[in-house]
């Protein structure tokens, strides 16, 4: 069992994310930074959906009611364990009593707390995830709070594994996202797709789970913001009256009826889910076939991160 | 029609520039065409009232095969014919305070509050499709009922309100801003995410308002919070 003693501004209970809701509203919800969440869970020897915790700029502090493996990754998070530094990217043996504390990131913005066996809440429509603003998951759709205590489940016997240096990520300096035009595209003038892919783009305070806010040159629409609602995919720009770009994420609206000028690529949404309020993006477009082939080197990079240690 | 990227793990489907109920029967056919023959890598459908947005898994299928395998269901659309749609009765109380825009509504379409109501109940709304927030449903309204959005947004609108804005009407599910006129209130829950379907309405559905008075709408209510109310869907 854990206990939380400081739940930190915004910690929240996280799987993979909730399948096939979207039709109803209801947005997937799961990591934002994907790939951390992943590695952090096959450091614990999970299944990539076990659920865990998504820490956002100020870690939680917690305590250990018993002897359980845990792993930290994303965000640069000020680590210790009873007071005393740990390493991140890698398992931790915590035994009872011990208390794990995350402080406030010195680069990224989300950290990730896998479980070996994973936080045991139920599972509400196909998911373990939290979203809030639909009171749906994790512990009553809310933010973790102090006292809550969380129970795990069954883990695999431990093993002491890592991640390889080079795939830990580097948070520092300006991302160069990747994205693919369109679905609307051609409701922007070329000027304005021009200011969208000279950048760059300053990340706004007010970006959470539904949308990273940019500020940045203006991307000029060719005729009216509006559009018919449609769906709006993970990724998906968002450029309204004012021409600023809104990069709608894992807890976003189902539907839209402002023009998106371009979708994010799937492998670069982890790294603009780490860009910390002040700092730049720049984008770049690619094709769909490019995109796909992006995301297969990621899955085979992915699969050669995390490697065991002889004891 | 044409196919759009949305991305590498969606991409559009659109049928016209234009909101009716021809189209949008369309992108809903093309939704339920999928469901039934079971396209590879398709992992789930959003609707919108032109476009079908088709979330895939970029490891199962790409973008051209997904295009190739979408195209004859979609030239299927006009002539497939769709399961009879659910008919649901929403009661809704059009007292004054709980639809505070009903008498200012009654009088920018040169009508009575009475007659307002009249034609409001009086009509089979289509839900386009469910969005924007969980269980909010994007509903059509009778041409004599087009009125101009709200000049300054509300900030809060309470969930139930019964609202209308430029050609369409919707039900709000949760506490949220909005520019809509509000000419009631329903005691239904157009989003529980505690039931055990999270919410009330789907694409496809015809929906009517029935109008209750306060002490209706207030049993309703109660029996709503105790979960031992059965919405009136057949």
């Amino acid at each position: 069992m854990i206990k939380i003693l400081e739940p930190g501004p915004l910690t929240t209970i996280q799987d993979t994310g909730r399948p096939g809701q979207l039709r109803f509203g209801i947005p997937p919800s799961g990591p934002v930074d994907r790939r951390a969440f992943v590695i952090a869970n096959r450091l614990a020897g999970n299944d990539d959906g076990a659920a865990g915790l998504e820490c956002t700029l100020i870690g939680p502090r917690f305590e250990a009611q018993a002897a359980c493996t845990i792993a930290v990754t994303g965000a640069d998070m000020p680590l210790t364990v009873n007071g005393t530094s740990a390493p991140a990217w890698t398992t931790i043996e915590l035994k009872a009593g011990d208390v794990v504390k995350l402080g406030p990131a010195r680069a990224g913005v989300r950290a990730y707390v896998a479980f070996a066996g994973g936080l045991d809440v139920p599972v509400v429509f196909g998911s373990r995830a939290t979203y809030v603003r639909g009171r749906l998951g994790g512990v009553d759709g809310r933010a973790l709070k102090r006292d809550d205590v969380l129970r795990l489940l069954p883990a695999r016997p431990a093993r002491r594994r890592a991640v390889a240096t080079e795939a830990i990520p580097d948070f520092g300096g300006e991302p160069e996202l990747r994205v693919v035009l369109g679905p609307q595209a051609e409701r922007f003038t070329p000027d304005g797709i021009a200011a969208l892919l000279a950048g760059p783009y300053e990340m706004l305070p007010q970006s959470d789970r539904m949308g990273a806010r940019l500020r940045g040159p203006r991307i000029a629409h060719a005729r009216g913001h509006d559009i018919i609602s449609d769906g709006i995919p993970l990724g998906g720009i968002q450029v309204p009256g004012d021409g600023q770009p809104i990069v709608l994420l894992v807890d976003r609206q189902s539907t839209g009826g402002y023009t998106k000028v371009a979708t994010v690529c799937s492998v670069d949404i982890p790294r603009l889910a780490q860009v910390k309020p002040g700092y730049r993006v720049a984008f770049r477009a690619v094709e769909v076939a490019e995109a796909h082939r992006l995301l297969r080197e990621d899955a085979a990079s992915l699969a050669r991160a995390v490697v065991e240690e002889r004891s | 029609m044409r196919f759009v990227p949305a991305g590498d793990l969606a991409l559009s489907v659109e049928f016209a520039e234009a909101i009716s109920v021809e189209i949008n029967t369309r992108v809903r056919a093309l939704e339920y065409l999928i469901q039934q023959k079971g396209v590879p890598g398709v992992l789930e459908t959003v609707p919108g009232y032109r476009a079908l947005l088709v979330y895939y898994d970029p490891a199962l299928t790409g973008y051209d095969a997904l295009c190739d395998a979408l195209r004859p269901l979609a030239a299927q659309t006009e002539s497939a014919v769709l399961p009879p749609p659910r008919r649901v009765e929403i009661p809704c109380c059009y007292d004054a305070d709980l639809g505070f825009d009903l008498a200012g509504s009654a009088e920018t379409l040169g009508m009575s509050t009475d007659e307002l109501v009249r034609r409001h109940t009086g009509f089979e709304y289509l839900v386009y499709f469910i969005g924007f927030v969980p269980g909010l449903p994007y509903m059509d309204l009778p041409e004599r009922l087009a009125i101009k959005r709200l000049d300054t947004p509300r900030t809060k609108t309470p969930p139930g309100s019964v609202s209308i804005g430029g050609t369409q009407c919707c039900v709000y599910p949760v506490d949220s801003p909005g520019g809509f006129r509000v000419l009631g209130r329903t005691p239904l829950k157009l989003y529980d995410p505690g039931a055990a379907e999270p919410t009330l309405l789907r694409a496809g559905d015809r929906v009517r308002f029935r109008a209750i008075d306060r002490a209706e709408f207030d049993r309703i209510a109660a029996a709503v919070e105790a979960r031992a109310y059965t919405p009136d869907i057949p």
